[in-house]
């Protein structure tokens, strides 16, 4: 399959002339962030168990305050009217964009962990998941559970819908890709073992990997799933940045993008660009914007960061890159000279 | 051996050779073979019991390899700069909360107490093991014995034919030294939960040969004992009738002998079946039973590992503890749960946090303890212990001393005298019944 679909006659961005444009310090490490869907804001999550609210033009940071952990799951309604955020104490909590300060409603989505959350295209359902093993389908107007789906049989890392909006994917800590039917909740299809994302240390006992983000690409026909592969010490993250690209129709697996020179960490954020290209942050070793075509392993370029990336998101237009830090630094950056 | 540590220290790693004749000498070696070790300590106990009135006390140590973090556990400091993601609950202690990922545990926190103040001094994994299970400081060319070597020595009944100092393990440390009290001492190891090596009858030899061996051997003994009779050929034989006493209480291994409902409630993890075992042995009185569960050296993504580990861990435990409360030897038994260390208040890059001395939690509970008393404080972020600092020299004290031990005594080896703890420290007073 060509992994490059149609690229724009003119590309919209150089990747090689990707540069810093912004920075906001904030008072803790931030973990997740996302443009919002007319890209005036950028929500980011810290450890603090506070979302923010940063506004690009002005600087204004604003506190979205209801969870009782930290938020690592955040979407924007493609009306920009609804902001939704899950957190590590299983909320899922909707916020009326045009009055953040308090919010709009909460509900006890998950046991433990709600780890990801996806907006379906037309903007009215949003999908969680999480260390409950479930992933479960939300009416955002109402706040009604829909359906839940259950079959994976550890923590579940990240969920998203499909293009025609009709089905999920979901990936769990072992790297068991999901695919399940809205419409048809008994149809669910097993539909590859990312094993290259998974890896139970006998050493240390315990298991790691997991997508720590999925995405897309144009046509919704490949699904990217990103995080650590050839884990060698679990428990010193010994292991190398990686994203697995699935075919998901197929059930086949059709590359794993790699770091040229092993660069050792975690891919925490992918994204597909339009120009016909994936792009991933990483942390684990300082911090590096990875740059990938889909039918290469390694990288066409790379970006080295002032420090760890754990989140990332692809502006509106497609010209800017979002990045949370460790350092307790949000960038923006920009990916034209 | 390789090294099994996250931060690849090799403080840990055990030479197998003196393994296996530590355990050799501590378990029987073979039962008719290696046989003089257990007979000598058998021979000592008389003597030993009477010096310490100890009566029949036990002591259960569970020790969490690698670190557990305090802040996920015992002292959580919930929406601080280093609290992490998780919350505090309650337990059935008023004003006591523990980590979240512990709500079976924190069910059973009444017959339990937390030492939130150990300063320790050290992020070292072998120095931690070692000073926390010997309570003594680590020093170059000096051995003291673990605390199963002294419960072992101290607390055995008299005539107890069951190895007296076993560690369960799947993982974590192998051997425990007992130093000058002698290998009879040092731990018998249940790898995974197995039996003793060689308490069981090889298939080739048949029972009726394996008795007429041993008719054999008594009358030959009796042959020479008539002649040449001494301490060390009573001693000898002695350990024979040691080992024949084990053989015929091998089932007390064997946890296939509890109930299906038992096995279920304990779960099938590892650790589960571990702490089910360790019910069993502490039931027939083995004054020292030590779980290893492996592991907690979370440099990298704590949190997520934390959920793995303490889950495995809380269910098992407090239905340990529960048990052991409802049958009625939690009077008699000393639960503590220890690590080598405790982790960074700082979380890194990674998500980790690293080896941190400075201000940790122990849990001590059962026999001769306060039930839930929480011992010291850490500051509000948990960087400093800001009342009550103790370490591992106070810490073993304490234990000594619940399961009625004087710890500030000597044993008395040879001619030479050693101080059965540190005598610099002394124990946490008011956390004692």
């Amino acid at each position: 399959m060509n992994l490059q679909p149609q690229q724009p006659a003119t590309p919209l961005v150089q990747p090689d002339k990707t540069h810093q444009i912004l920075e906001y310090k904030h008072t803790r490490p931030l973990i997740s962030c996302c443009w919002d869907s007319k890209s005036r804001y950028v929500f980011f999550g810290a450890e603090d168990n506070i979302i923010h609210r940063y506004e690009v033009a002005s600087k204004n940071v604003v506190p979205l305050q209801a969870h009782d952990s930290w938020v690592r799951a955040m979407g924007v309604t493609p009306d920009g009217e609804t902001v939704l955020t899950a957190g590590y104490d299983g909320r899922l909590v909707t916020w009326d964009m045009k009055d953040v300060s308090k919010a709009k409603r909460v509900v006890d989505a998950h046991i433990g962990w709600a780890r990801a959350l996806a907006i379906s295209p037309d903007g009215k359902q949003v999908a969680t998941c999480g260390n409950d093993q479930f992933v479960k389908l939300w009416d955002i107007a109402e706040g009604r559970l829909i359906r839940e789906f259950s079959g994976h049989q550890s923590h579940v890392y990240y969920v998203a819908f499909t293009a025609d909006g009709k089905q999920l994917l979901s990936c769990d800590l072992k790297g068991h890709l999901k695919l399940w039917s809205i419409e048809e909740p008994d149809r669910k299809t097993d539909v590859v073992k990312a094993e290259a994302l998974t890896k139970y240390d006998t050493t240390f006992r315990a298991d790691i990997g997991g997508a720590r983000s999925m995405a897309t690409n144009a046509d919704g026909s490949i699904l990217a799933m990103a995080g650590i592969t050839n884990v060698s010490n679990a428990f010193a993250g010994v292991g190398e940045v990686a994203v697995v690209l699935v075919d998901w129709q197929k059930s086949k697996i059709t590359q794993t993008l790699e770091s040229k020179d092993k660069t050792r960490g975690t891919a925490w954020g992918v994204a597909y660009h339009p120009d016909g290209f994936w792009l991933a942050v990483t942390a684990g070793s300082g911090g590096w914007l990875y740059f990938w075509k889909g039918d290469i392993a390694h990288e066409f370029f790379k970006l080295k960061l002032k420090s760890d990336g754990r989140g990332m998101s692809l502006s509106p237009d497609n010209r800017q890159v979002a990045v949370a830090h460790a350092d307790n630094h949000l960038r923006l950056y920009d990916m034209n000279a | 051996m390789k090294c099994d540590y996250a931060c690849e220290s090799m403080e840990h790693t055990v030479g197998r050779r003196a393994f296996l004749s530590s355990l050799m000498a501590g378990s029987l070696a073979g039962s008719l073979g290696v046989a003089a070790g257990l007979g000598g300590a058998m021979l000592g106990q008389s003597a030993v019991a009477s010096q310490f009135k100890a009566g029949n006390k036990r002591v259960l140590n569970i020790f969490l390899h690698g670190g557990v973090s305090q802040l996920e556990s015992w002292d959580p400091k919930p929406n601080t700069d280093t609290g992490g993601p998780f919350r505090a609950i309650p337990t059935t202690v008023p004003g006591m909360h523990i980590c979240e990922l512990l709500p079976h545990t924190a069910k059973q926190m009444h017959h339990l107490s937390l030492i939130r103040s150990l300063d320790t001094k050290n992020g070292d994994h072998g120095r931690g093991h070692v000073e926390m299970t010997t309570g003594r400081k680590q020093m170059p060319g000096t051995d003291y014995p673990h605390l199963g070597a002294v419960s072992a020595k101290l607390l055995s009944p008299e005539n107890f034919s069951l190895p007296g100092h076993i560690l369960i393990r799947g993982a974590g440390s192998s051997n425990h030294k007992a130093a000058y009290l002698g290998p009879k001492y040092s731990s018998v190891t249940m790898e995974d939960g197995q039996p003793p090596q060689f308490t069981k009858r090889p298939e080739s030899l048949t029972s009726q040969a394996d008795l007429a061996r041993n008719a054999l051997r008594e009358r030959m003994n009796d042959r020479f004992a008539g002649k040449r009779r001494t301490a060390d050929t009573d001693a000898y034989a002695y350990s024979y009738e040691q080992a024949l006493d084990l053989l015929a209480q091998r089932d007390v291994f064997d946890t296939s002998k509890e109930s299906t409902k038992d096995q279920e409630r304990y779960g099938q993890s590892e650790f589960g079946r571990h702490c089910l075992l360790a019910r069993r042995l502490l039931e027939h009185n083995v004054p020292f039973v030590q779980v290893n569960h492996s592991n907690y050296d979370t440099h990298h993504e704590n949190f997520d590992f934390h959920i793995e580990q303490l889950g495995e861990f809380d269910l098992p435990f407090a239905t340990l503890i529960s048990d052991l409360a409802e049958r009625g030897l939690l009077q008699d038994t000393l639960v503590c749960v220890m690590s080598e260390f405790g982790r960074t208040p700082k979380i890194n890059s990674r998500y980790g946090r690293d080896h941190w001395g400075t201000a940790w939690s122990v849990l001590l509970g059962g026999c001769g303890i306060q039930p839930g008393a929480i011992i010291g404080k850490t500051n509000d972020n948990g960087t400093q212990v800001v009342d009550r600092v103790v370490d591992h020299g106070h810490v073993f004290h304490t234990i000594l001393q619940a399961v009625k031990v004087d710890s500030t005594g000597e044993f008395t080896i040879g001619s030479r005298k050693f101080p059965i703890a540190d005598p610099a420290k002394e124990p946490i007073k008011e956390l004692l019944a």
